[in-house]
């Protein structure tokens, strides 16, 4: 067993880090400030490839691994956990369903544009009224002729307005078993933005990631040919719980990221401050408080790429990317929370970068499933 | 069109320079990176590249280990890769550098030669035009601007206080400075590809019409008596006086120094 990377990924590091150092820092305090969408830097990655790693070359993609895209995600959440969310949003949860999923052309259509990130993609399952309890969805859609036509609405849903091409869980029909219980069967959809009787309602005003967009879809009648439905009818539940496991590796890699990126600010941050004579760095709270850090951070680390991997060669991760984000959420919160506190006042102040990684730190604990929802996956097969 | 870039993986000075014992750079103990004047003339045969389809040849004389600069060229969008290395042609000098990548040049067919003005570890900024008086070609230093015009270049070459702005037939040579452009980034599929790709290695059997005496070590003329880092000096003292006052407050420190 070797846990070192090889040439090419090492390679693939530095340029996820270099780039991030150089394009995204310097404008992560604004994008949290102003809560705008950093459209600029979305341009700049799309030119070099960052919106469709995973992807083969065929469609449009970069043509690596998963690895090497969960890389880039936790690179950039270093800096910029807005930035890291948005890839792994459009990546994850909007074109690995389609590359999965889709006919040939429907690979064609989306897949392409998408993976040369000349359109962006979202995702949209959540409902006012179903969060983990997805099955709880209202959204329908009814074939009308040649259209699907979806009524109800979606919400917190990430590159929200921004995004070109959505993937919208909806039911199709509800069927009862021989007991005369009523099942809903949902089945998912690609939407293109600009379709009849799709809107926006309000943007979300966030704790953190406040330059992701996160707006609600509205489906007011809402027309789309019938070829957009995306795999079988009536499958949709599976592909959507599918897709969320891919994504869970990407918002683990998200915290992680964020992680790392605290603990970085801590080791410069406590060598310089001084307090009672010498640098806070040489006391052993701190000194014992970084090492609890570090080897928590490795360990996340460990099982987000271990998670990668597992999409890379098994058919089925739901485990591996349960454990993954799970850790690496808990302790991307509980790593910031201490930096913020090593930081003393320093670190409540928004000067500092750590504030908001807190902030931002949060979220990766309750989307793409709570943890109590990544407890019930890794218990459930436990207890299978 | 084909065009050669010579390049060259040197320790990263950002983070400091450190020696060894002996003078020498220890270089194992610095990050190694391509230099940046050599990145930027890459740069700009890449946006020729991408303007004409020309073919891109990245070239390097150095240790095995430098293959990594090469690839990194590879994922940039360079075509084709050669690592000259060799034992016989360790501890060169410029003499024997530029000696050595001529002697591989002559194996190519090029219509362009691009290299960096000076690599940031000697600083010389002597083997580009070297390896140009090697070949016999023409020489423009210093490039900040790049145009291809039917089968010449034009260039916009930097001085202290002007430009010129020089028109040569090609095949010539070009050194580039770092100024010329902004040096795109990789991709990661071009990462993935550059790691497929064969990098041809070429040793001393390789090198065409040169002779042993010029070569390595034993043919580099210079010497070096001494290398040492850089000696922080004290911070300066900025003091803001009219004319005569100044001219009193300096020779007062003048003779306090024991100057005057």
């Amino acid at each position: 067993m070797d846990f070192s990377l090889d040439k090419k990924h090492e390679m693939a590091r530095s340029l996820f880090k270099e780039f991030a150092e150089a394009e995204v820092k310097p404008l992560a305090q604004e994008t949290d400030e102003t809560e705008a969408f950093p459209m600029e830097t979305v341009k700049k990655m799309q030119k070099y490839g960052f919106m469709g790693i995973p992807v083969p070359k065929e469609y449009g993609g970069q043509g690596c691994d998963p690895l090497t895209y969960i890389m880039c995600v936790e690179e950039l959440s270093k800096v910029c956990a807005t930035t890291g969310v948005i890839v792994s949003a459009h990546t994850s949860l909007c074109i690995d369903p389609i590359l999965t999923y889709g006919t040939e052309e429907q690979k064609q259509k989306y897949v392409v544009p998408l993976a040369s990130g000349e359109k962006i993609g979202a995702f949209g399952l959540t409902e006012p009224g179903a969060g983990t309890d997805a099955q709880g969805c209202q959204t329908k859609a009814v074939l009308d002729g040649d259209e699907w036509v979806l009524n109800g609405s979606k919400c917190f849903i990430t590159n929200g307005k921004v995004a070109d091409v959505y993937i919208v869980i909806a039911v199709t029909s509800v069927t009862e078993d021989k007991r005369g219980r009523k099942k809903k069967n949902f089945s998912a959809f690609i939407v293109d933005k600009g379709a009849p009787g799709f809107s926006f309602g309000t943007k979300e005003k966030k704790m953190g990631i406040r330059g992701s967009s996160t707006y609600e879809l509205i489906f007011e009648d809402c027309r789309i040919p019938k070829e957009n439905l995306l795999g079988p009818e009536g499958k949709g539940f599976p592909i959507a719980m599918h897709t969320l496991d891919g994504g869970r590796i990407g918002i683990a890699a998200q915290a992680l990221g964020i992680a790392e990126g605290a603990l970085e600010r801590a080791v410069a941050y406590t060598k310089e401050r001084k307090q009672f004579g010498r640098s806070i760095a040489q006391q052993q709270n701190t000194q014992f408080k970084l090492a609890d850090m570090a080897a928590r951070i490795e360990a996340a680390q460990l099982l987000v790429y271990k998670a990668a991997m597992a999409k890379a060669t098994q058919k089925v991760y739901s485990v591996e990317a349960a454990k993954a984000k799970l850790f690496a959420a808990e302790t991307a919160m509980a790593v910031t929370t201490e930096v913020v506190q090593l930081f003393g006042g320093y670190g409540y102040i928004r000067e500092y970068d750590v504030e908001r990684m807190m902030r931002d730190a949060k979220i990766t604990e309750i989307y793409e499933g709570t943890s109590e929802v990544q407890r019930m996956v890794i218990s459930g097969a436990l207890l299978k | 069109m084909n065009i050669v870039v010579c390049i060259k993986q040197v320790p990263d000075t950002k983070g400091g320079v450190k020696f060894n014992p002996d003078g020498t750079l220890d270089r194992a103990a610095m990050l190694a990176i391509m230099n940046p004047d050599d990145k930027a003339g890459l740069e700009a045969a890449l946006r020729i590249k991408d303007e004409t389809g020309a073919k891109v040849t990245v070239l390097t004389m150095g240790l095995p280990k430098a293959d990594a600069v090469l690839r990194e060229a590879l994922a940039m969008g360079a075509d084709d890769a050669i690592l000259v290395t060799d034992r016989v042609l360790g501890g060169a000098d410029t003499w024997a550098t530029s000696t050595t990548i001529a002697g591989a040049l002559r194996n190519l067919e090029y219509d362009l030669i691009i290299t960096g003005r000076q690599a940031i570890d000697g600083d010389t900024a002597q083997v580009g035009p070297q390896i140009a008086e090697h070949l016999g070609l023409p020489v423009i230093s210093y490039a900040e601007e790049i145009k291809i015009e039917g089968d010449s270049v034009i260039v916009k070459r930097q001085y202290e206080d002007r430009y010129h702005e020089l028109k040569a037939k090609m095949p010539c040579l070009i050194t580039a400075l770092s100024e010329l452009n902004e040096p795109r980034y990789m991709t990661p599929g071009g990462i993935f590809d550059a790691f497929d790709k064969e990098v041809t290695v070429w040793g001393r059997a390789d090198l065409k019409d040169v002779d042993d005496s010029d070569l390595g070590l034993k043919g580099s003329p210079t010497k070096i008596a001494k290398a040492s880092d850089k000696v922080a000096k004290g911070a300066g003292e900025k003091v803001n006086l009219d004319p005569t006052e100044s001219v009193a407050y300096l020779m007062g420190k003048f003779k306090e120094k024991h100057i005057i």
